[in-house]
């Protein structure tokens, strides 16, 4: 799915990440930690095509990112959702019409996907927001419509970055339960969090494999989780 | 022809697109008033141009050259000036003929003030020659110092050479109409890109969120160009329709006389301001198309 070869990147000449490989696959399940300003985020816009690597090569969905043109990766995109620690939505539109906008943008928009959307809604329990504003939603309910927004095209590889970072524990374990039965359907999933306890509480739900950005690389991290 | 592809997209319904990018009340309102001002500009400068043009097409025809040379003379020596007049014409290059008018004819001229049973014969009235000058005309100082050396009574009247300057003077108004025009739509396009930069600027968050959801920057810079189109085509359309409503209740140029012209449109030029909307929605088009690709282009 999406592969990483000796992966640098640095910031006007500092190196913030070096030499990192990975292979995600499909139905793989990763979470990636490491203290803060280490370069979780960074490393997951390498992932999807938002940074290109200054060293060695990203892959997505087996095109080398450096040869890919802007559409390219647009189009990349409506197969990898996305889910920012601080998410974003069109202020302007109501909540269901922001979950629907990754159909909306990429013309797939259709009466018939109207019952898809009310499921997913649903599923991620913001049936009584339909209607409500972006704005007037609280931490946990942005949460759960940005991922909702994610999966709306039904990608095949979710980038979560921080997805409970603004949420309670118990909100947390419902995210994470949404994630890992994604990840039982197929979707290779990554998540990108400093909270041991969401890792702990998924190891005993799904195989996860743990890697660690420490000393400016990735490294795969021990069982001590 | 990629252009037109674009083009239609434009046109065809997508209310999804339109309703991303949420709506600006100022900028918008001020897009639509700024090129409903250039519209109304244009239509004027249009309206100069051609009547400018109508004016030096007129005068220059009437120019249609034709200057009189006069011969004064004793009666004895009258004929023998007049054959050498014709001569001297005969030879001047760019003119095209030359003829003395008979008596019958000079009698006519003098008939409005003298009377019909005036004697022309018995006065001494002067001869006078019509001289049709060709395409290139003459060189006038050169036959009027011919003709010095060699008729010494004639006198070369070009009752018409005065309003030459006036003619090139109106030409010059016609260019600088158009130049005007030029620069209404330069202005149109500059005022569109600014306008245009300053939505996308402000719409960061929204392009932000478009980009990470897989839109395209075609499909981003559309719902802008589309905005930035119909506003200037509105603009446009309005500040037209009030120049020509302007230019209807003008007085019309016939009470001059046909020696001015009114600034009114005339025959198929009534034509010309409709095209003024859709050229002013085009250069728009351009214009925000240009900035969205570049705006676009660098972002992440």
């Amino acid at each position: 799915m999406i592969e990483l070869d000796n992966v640098a990147y640095s910031y006007s000449g500092d190196a913030l990440l070096t030499d990192m490989s990975l292979q995600l696959a499909p139905g793989a399940f990763h979470f990636l930690t490491g203290p803060s300003g280490a370069g979780k985020t960074t490393f997951l816009k390498l992932c999807y095509g938002a940074l290109k690597p200054t060293g060695g090569r990203v892959r997505i969905f087996d095109h080398d990112v450096t040869d890919m043109s802007r559409d390219d990766v647009a189009m990349a995109r409506r197969r990898i959702g996305v889910v920012h620690q601080d998410c974003q939505f069109l202020d302007h539109l109501p909540v269901a019409e922001n979950v629907a906008l990754p159909l909306t943008v990429s013309g797939q928009a259709s009466p018939d996907q109207v019952d898809n959307l009310n499921e997913l809604m649903a599923w991620v329990g913001l049936s009584e927001k339909y209607d409500a504003l972006p704005p007037e939603l609280s931490g946990g309910e942005r949460q759960r419509a940005a991922l909702a927004r994610a999966l709306i095209l039904s990608p095949d590889v979710i980038l979560a970055d921080e997805p409970t970072g603004n949420v309670d524990w118990e909100m947390s374990q419902r995210l994470l339960r949404l994630l890992v039965e994604l990840n039982k359907m197929g979707k290779t999933v990554m998540i990108a969090t400093h909270d041991l306890m969401l890792i702990r509480a998924a190891k005993s739900m799904v195989p996860a494999r743990i890697l660690r950005i420490a000393n400016r690389t990735l490294q795969a991290a021990g069982a001590d989780l | 022809m990629k252009l037109l592809d674009q083009a239609r997209a434009l046109l065809a319904q997508d209310a999804g697109a339109d309703r991303v990018v949420p709506p600006t009340g100022f900028t918008a309102r001020l897009t639509v008033l700024t090129s409903a001002a250039m519209a109304f500009l244009t239509i004027f400068a249009l309206a100069l141009s051609l009547a400018s043009g109508r004016l030096a097409t007129t005068w220059g025809e009437e120019l249609a050259r034709e200057s009189t040379l006069r011969i004064s003379a004793p009666a004895d020596q009258m004929d023998a000036q007049t054959a050498a007049a014709l001569r001297v014409l005969e030879q001047t290059p760019g003119v095209a003929s030359a003829r003395a008018l008979s008596v019958e004819e000079q009698q006519a001229l003098l008939e409005p003030w003298f009377g019909p049973d005036l004697p022309v014969e018995s006065l001494p009235v002067p001869q006078l020659i019509a001289v049709i000058e060709g395409p290139e005309g003459y060189d006038s100082e050169g036959l009027r110092l011919r003709l010095q050396a060699e008729v010494p009574g004639a006198v070369l009247d070009e009752h018409t050479r005065w309003r030459r300057p006036l003619a090139a003077a109106a030409s010059r108004l016609k260019l600088l109409g158009w130049v005007s025009i030029l620069l209404i739509g330069g202005a149109t396009a500059g005022m569109v890109t600014l306008a245009a930069n300053a939505a996308l600027a402000a719409n960061a968050q929204v392009i932000a969120v478009l980009r990470l959801v897989g839109a395209t920057d075609g499909y981003i810079a559309r719902a802008f160009v589309r905005r930035f189109t119909m506003r200037t085509l509105i603009g446009a359309g309005a500040g037209t329709l009030l120049g020509v409503v302007a230019l209807f209740i003008m007085p019309g140029g016939e009470a001059a006389g046909g020696f001015l012209t009114g600034l009114r449109f005339q025959g198929w030029h009534w034509v010309l301001p409709m095209i003024v909307p859709p050229l002013a929605a085009l250069v728009a088009f351009v214009a925000t198309e240009l900035a969205a690709r570049r705006v676009l282009g660098g972002l992440a």
